[in-house]
């Protein structure tokens, strides 16, 4: 029996005018696997990111979601297929309450999301599964307090929130540390390890310590192309890494 | 009881007031004006939908309240409808007009956005002006009827004035209705975070086209009631000016909030009726109106007060359910 496979990347090719970002990536992601995206800036991780979720459209290759091809599918299908992303820039709703910013995750995946006159504020399914989406990430105690009263961290846990509130099959986590003090780094480390394993993860991270220790393989691009792939041991001893990555 | 429930008491209360006020005067010079505020205030309501609701800023929004009333006033006076449906038809036309517009003005967002509205809102001055067979070109189309209803004679101006206190209500109750919804949250969300609603999995596009309708089909009822209570129209009326005396009643009350256009068309309406029937400067005063705005109440003259009004209330913090 072979291992399900969540997400396979073919012959991926994205060319801005005359520079290719991304360089024929070939990339196999099995059902359940926590695997690190590694590279320089510039090396084509978050455009990969962008090409899986429908924001560019490829060039040239393929991407299958679970046996599906999703290839240039625009963005507003990944979420029902079970794609789900957050972002290396806060992209959160300014003016809403943390409460309202998950029920607008919860929308995007119910019917009531095209409704010109269902009420959503005080239906049940939005405001319990939204408040069970605070409490995953700790900020259930803050669930009504505007967006704007809350600090960085807490805005990096509530982005990590409005993806698992959706339940998605394959969760896409750009940069979830950046910016943080040393004390929140690890406590999103302690969420992103308490996502259930049934979730598969991609990772760009550029905190070694955490990403090394979170992921369980790790893929390594530079300027477009993967040039190495496999668990920690493997790709720490690969000259190549050491050479543009490690040793920079 | 909250600040936030004090505010909305102190704001019907105030509604109330002001929508009595012109029957208190009692004198039908006033009456009328209540009327005209009204219209315009349905006018700004739908404005808000792309505006304040959707981020979109069109200057092209007259084209529907004018479409609306001219086709009203064609079809009563040159093939023999009755008011009624002849508004129906009116109805038809801008709903399928700003579905077609709507999809060409979709095309760009922000200023490109705002520039194809603009465009199109003068492509239809243009041929209300110039297709003078059939719009009277720079004559407009006079004498259209005021219509009965229920045996009533529309044309008393009370009388007049009470329906469209009842237009006006169904048009608030119906945009109160339409901002709390899975839609109308939807387009609020398009407006803050467009990408990362995509991702959500919200239709973009389709929520702002949807929306663009919507508003177009508020445009077209108050184009309705324009035409019913002025009896006349003239290609001004979906020219550029209107357009903008529209968008800045949505500014200058408060985009994005429900009582912001009906205040900003209050403001704007009475200073042109009453204040010019004083002043032969009225203009100016405007201005200087607008300016005292931006200055002292940049959010708008409803969010504004508002935040005026919770820092002087005593500090009864909303903090809704937290903790329970």
């Amino acid at each position: 029996m072979t291992a399900e496979i969540a997400l396979q990347i073919n012959g991926m090719t994205k060319n801005f005018g005359g520079l290719k970002a991304i360089d024929r990536v070939d990339l196999t992601i099995p059902k359940g696997d926590r695997r690190l995206l590694l590279g320089p800036n510039g090396a084509g991780k978050t455009t990969l990111f962008n090409l899986i979720t429908g924001d560019l459209k490829p060039t040239a290759g393929s991407v299958q979601l679970f046996g599906r091809d999703i290839t240039g599918l625009a963005s507003h299908h990944c979420a029902p297929l079970g794609l789900a992303r957050t972002y290396q820039i806060i992209t959160l709703f300014p003016k809403n309450t943390l409460a309202e910013n998950v029920v607008l995750s919860l929308l995007g995946i119910s019917p009531l999301r095209w409704s010109p006159i269902s009420r959503i504020k005080g239906r049940k399914e939005f405001e319990e599964r939204a408040r069970a989406a605070l409490k995953q990430v700790g900020l259930d105690a803050k669930a009504d307090r505007p967006l704007g009263e809350t600090s960085y961290g807490e805005k990096r846990r509530l982005e990590i929130a409005l993806a698992l509130a959706q339940n998605p099959s394959l969760l896409l986590l750009d940069e979830p540390l950046a910016g943080l003090s040393r004390q929140e780094r690890l406590d999103v480390q302690a969420l992103i390890e308490s996502i259930p394993r049934d979730i598969t993860l991609i990772l760009i991270e550029h905190d070694m310590d955490v990403a090394l220790a979170l992921a369980d393989s790790i893929t390594v691009m530079y300027h477009g192309r993967v040039i190495c792939e496999g668990d920690r041991a493997q790709v720490v001893a690969d000259p190549r890494v050491k050479e543009i990555y490690l040793a920079s | 009881m909250t600040n936030t429930s004090r505010i909305t008491t102190i704001s019907v209360t105030l509604l109330i007031l002001a929508l009595a006020a012109p029957l208190l005067l009692g004198q039908p010079f006033y009456i009328n004006i209540g009327s005209q505020v009204l219209i315009a205030a349905i006018f700004a309501m739908s404005l808000n939908i792309l505006v304040g609701y959707g981020g979109m800023t069109s200057i092209g929004h007259a084209a529907y309240l004018g479409t609306s009333a001219y086709v009203v006033a064609l079809l009563t006076l040159q093939h023999g409808f009755s008011f009624y449906s002849a508004s129906a038809v009116a109805l038809l036309v801008v709903v399928i007009m700003a579905a077609i517009f709507g999809a060409i003005a979709l095309r760009g967002t922000g200023i490109t956005f705002l520039m194809i509205t603009l465009a199109l809102g003068q492509t239809m001055w243009g041929v209300a002006f110039r297709w003078s067979d059939v719009t009277g070109g720079d004559n407009g189309l006079p004498d259209i009827k005021r219509p009965d209803l229920f045996g009533l004679n529309l044309v008393e101006p009370g009388l007049f004035y009470a329906v469209m206190i009842a237009l006006f209500m169904v048009a608030l109750a119906g945009m109160w209705i339409f901002i709390h919804s899975g839609l109308g949250l939807s387009l609020q969300g398009t407006r803050d975070q467009p990408r990362r609603m995509g991702m959500l999995g919200h239709h973009v596009w389709l929520v702002r086209w949807i929306a663009f309708i919507i508003a177009g089909f508020w445009a077209g009822v108050a184009g309705i009631a324009f035409i019913g209570y002025h009896g006349y129209i003239h290609p001004l009326s979906l020219g550029l000016a209107n357009s903008a005396e529209v968008l800045l009643m949505v500014i200058a009350g408060g985009a994005g909030t429900l009582l912001g256009p009906v205040v900003g068309a209050t403001i704007v309406v009475v200073l042109k009726m009453v204040v010019s029937a004083y002043v032969s400067r009225w203009v100016l005063l405007l201005g200087c109106t607008f300016v005292a705005i931006v200055i002292l109440l940049p959010e708008g003259v409803v969010p504004g007060l508002e935040r005026l009004l919770k820092s002087i209330l005593p500090a009864a913090r909303d903090d809704g359910e937290a903790g329970s």
